[in-house]
């Protein structure tokens, strides 16, 4: 008899969503991994299930109070908490602002920037205000796994998944975690 | 002025600028008429050197606006003047002992442009203070005594002789002093050169820069017998720059050894070979102690350790073979030569013969040279050194060991606390996430930033000090540290990487309780926090 199904929770904080593209990348690897994981919260599905899952796979990092938020909450949510790509490890390409005070950023693009006719700093109450930089995962939570790469190869979370779900401690081959 | 050396010594202009980065003592601007650079060592730090740049900045800060190329405040690794901190250096000269009435006079002076020359020569006034005379420091040792033993008795008695005293390396490393002689000697191609360490940087150490004031004698001495037993007819001191006041003095004692015949070409008739020593001044790198970045650096490189083998002795100074010694090590062999090894055997423990130099600093009475023999136990040295409440000491420098004391019936030796030159101690007042975090700082000045698990590892490990001594790092972020320590430890290009997370790893594993009381216990306060990151953009709304 087949083990339970994984619950997987997905998300993509301050990234790019191409770790996301890449694991939709495993074609049809996923066949094979429906019947070992339900996708129960994530943006490639409609689902929004607030109950406990098994894998929280985290993509970005974090840069405004939202992501923060949300990242606490997948913590709660999640048994094993997994930082995926460079963004969520690092920081990544957001964390290049890290250099200059929010106030800078704001105003190079919402007041001194190229075409820009009514300067304003945006103050909607609905726009998530942006943290004084932009942290990777580990720097908030506890992170029990991470997925390198920019994005990490579609094998990657394959070997991951299917890991965690035979019980086994995940390891990485070479291929899936050299970049050079 | 970069491109006219470039071009004087036919080299590309980004090596000049990479020469000149890599030392921290060299600059492509003019230097400051008054360049001051205070020690941060920890055990000037505790003696409030901090305080003291502030007074001096407070009192030259009108001249420093006025014209910034009049003065410069600028702190460095430890100077080797533990024993009197807190230290600092001005253009070079050594400022022992500074309190809030010499900055005043110091300040005073500066701000009437007085010449260092002028200075009153108290300023300067270095003390020697040894306080423990044993075999070494009890002994008179005639110029020439170990020359006339080598004459008498050949290369090989020597190196036999040699490795009956069983002594090792002095420069905390260890190493059979004879095997590498011997490695030396066995090589029958090139040219042979003698080097001595004494780029004693290892902060809370400056037991070498006492013998050099003491007995640079013995130092030249040492070196000819070894440079008589290898075949060499070259040698090099290689000073640190931290050093340089030394510098007229001992170039005088090398003089004084030409006009005696006991160097130079004088030794040709005497002895029937050739040999000088040349004195090399370093420019302040820690790094330049690890024999090989030494050799880089002699050879007029930056000081990134080689890859080893081949060794020094078979390919060193310029590919030739060389022995590198440390400054202690030289003048034992001169002296276990000159008296007999038999004495020198009597003490000590199995795997650690004799006696040793510990350079004593901190919370104590009497700090100084003390000599000892191998096997003396930390415990009876707090108590000779006048050392009461006793937190932790830190043996070997920064790269050695924390001991708490559950430690002090330890004894000294390689066995058990490696061959460790220097002892700071911290009493029971002092924050030891303080002392940790200073040594952590310290590599990651100092890592040349050749190999990444050093260059990253050290900026990493200062990052999570800095955490921890501000209360933020989490109990699971402990185990991240000390993975970081331990892959440090595996993967480093050379000892420096490799032995940066020693106090780390002591202060995590021996004093559990002061980690536990830093650690982030109020939980995960991340509302706290995140108030605290929305602090800018919340001002920026409201504006």
């Amino acid at each position: 008899m087949s083990k339970a199904k994984l619950k997987i929770l997905t998300s993509s904080l301050a990234g790019c969503f191409g770790c996301h593209m890449s694991l939709l990348d495993m074609d049809e690897r996923w066949l094979e991994l429906a019947d070992l994981v339900e996708l129960v919260r994530s943006p490639l599905v409609d689902t929004r299930s607030q109950s406990r899952c098994d894998i929280g796979l985290i993509e970005g990092g974090l840069c405004n109070e939202e992501n923060i938020h949300l990242l606490l909450e997948f913590r709660e949510q999640c048994k094993i908490l997994v930082a995926v790509g460079a963004c969520a490890i690092n920081g990544g390409v957001p964390a290049l602002r890290n250099r200059y005070s929010v106030a800078d950023c704001l105003e190079a693009v919402y007041l001194h920037g190229l075409n820009v006719t009514q300067p304003q700093i945006p103050s909607d109450a609905e726009l998530p205000l942006l943290t004084d930089k932009v942290y990777p995962l580990q720097e908030w939570v506890k992170v029990d796994y991470s997925l390198p790469g920019c994005p990490p190869p579609a094998d990657a979370f394959f070997q991951l998944i299917s890991a965690l779900h035979d019980g086994r401690e995940p390891d990485l081959n070479y291929v899936n975690r050299h970049f050079d | 002025m970069i491109v006219s050396i470039a071009n004087e010594y036919s080299v590309p202009v980004s090596e000049v600028r990479a020469i000149i980065d890599f030392y921290h003592f060299l600059s492509d601007k003019k230097n400051a008429d008054y360049h001051f650079y205070f020690s941060n060592n920890i055990i000037d730090k505790m003696a409030h050197s901090d305080l003291l740049v502030l007074q001096l900045g407070e009192r030259l800060n009108s001249i420093i606006q006025q014209d910034p190329s009049r003065v410069c405040l600028d702190e460095t690794s430890c100077i080797g003047l533990a024993d009197h901190a807190p230290a600092a250096l001005v253009n070079g000269r050594p400022l022992p002992a500074l309190n809030p009435q010499s900055i005043e006079e110091v300040a005073e002076l500066v701000a009437l442009g007085r010449p260092l020359d002028h200075w009153p020569a108290h300023l300067f006034q270095v003390r020697t203070r040894i306080c423990r005379r044993s075999w070494l420091l009890n002994m008179s040792l005639p110029p020439g005594e170990s020359l006339l033993s080598w004459q008498t008795k050949g290369s090989a008695t020597i190196l036999q002789e040699l490795q009956a005293s069983q002594l090792r390396g002095r420069g905390g490393a260890g190493f059979a002093t004879a095997l590498k002689w011997r490695s030396c000697e066995e090589q029958h191609s090139g040219e042979k050169y003698v080097i001595c360490n004494a780029d004693e940087g290892e902060p809370g150490t400056f037991k070498d820069r006492v013998m050099l004031s003491e007995h640079s004698d013995w130092l030249w001495e040492g070196m000819t017998l070894c440079a008589a037993t290898v075949g060499a007819s070259k040698g090099f001191l290689y000073l640190r720059a931290e050093y340089a006041y030394l510098l007229p003095q001992l170039e005088t004692s090398l003089q004084v050894r030409r006009d005696t015949g006991w160097l130079g070409a004088a030794l040709k008739e005497r002895l029937g070979f050739e040999f000088d020593i040349q004195i090399v001044l370093g420019a302040g790198a820690y790094i330049c102690g690890e024999e090989s970045a030494l050799l880089e650096s002699l050879e007029g490189k930056r000081g990134i350790p080689r890859i080893r083998p081949p060794f020094p002795t078979i390919s060193g100074y310029l590919r030739q073979p060389t022995v590198v010694n440390n400054v202690e090590t030289f003048i034992h062999a001169a002296a276990i030569i000159s008296k007999g090894s038999d004495s020198f055997l009597q003490l000590g423990t199995t795997q650690s013969k004799g006696t040793q130099l510990l350079s004593i600093s901190g919370d104590c009475q009497r700090p100084g040279v003390y000599e000892y023999a191998f096997g003396e136990t930390v415990e009876q040295i707090l108590s000779d050194c006048g050392a009461d409440e006793v937190q932790a000491v830190q043996i070997g420098g920064p790269s050695g060991q924390l001991l708490g004391p559950q430690s002090f019936h330890l004894t000294l030796g390689y066995e058990a606390l490696g061959g460790s030159g220097s002892l700071m101690i911290f009493n029971h007042r002092r924050s030891l996430i303080e002392v940790v975090n200073n040594f952590t700082n310290f590599f990651a000045f100092e890592s040349c930033g050749f190999c990444t698990p050093c260059r990253v590892g050290t900026a990493l490990n200062q990052r999570m000090l800095t955490r921890l001594h501000l209360k933020q790092l989490r109990q699971h972020e402990i185990q991240l540290l000390e993975e970081s320590v331990r892959l440090m430890q595996n993967s480093s290009h050379c000892g420096l990487g490799q032995s940066a997370g020693n106090s780390i790893l002591n202060l995590l594993h021996d004093f559990p309780e002061t980690v536990e009381q830093l650690l982030n216990t109020i939980g995960d306060d991340n509302e706290a926090r995140l108030v605290q990151a929305l602090q800018p953009a919340v001002q920026l709304r409201k504006s």
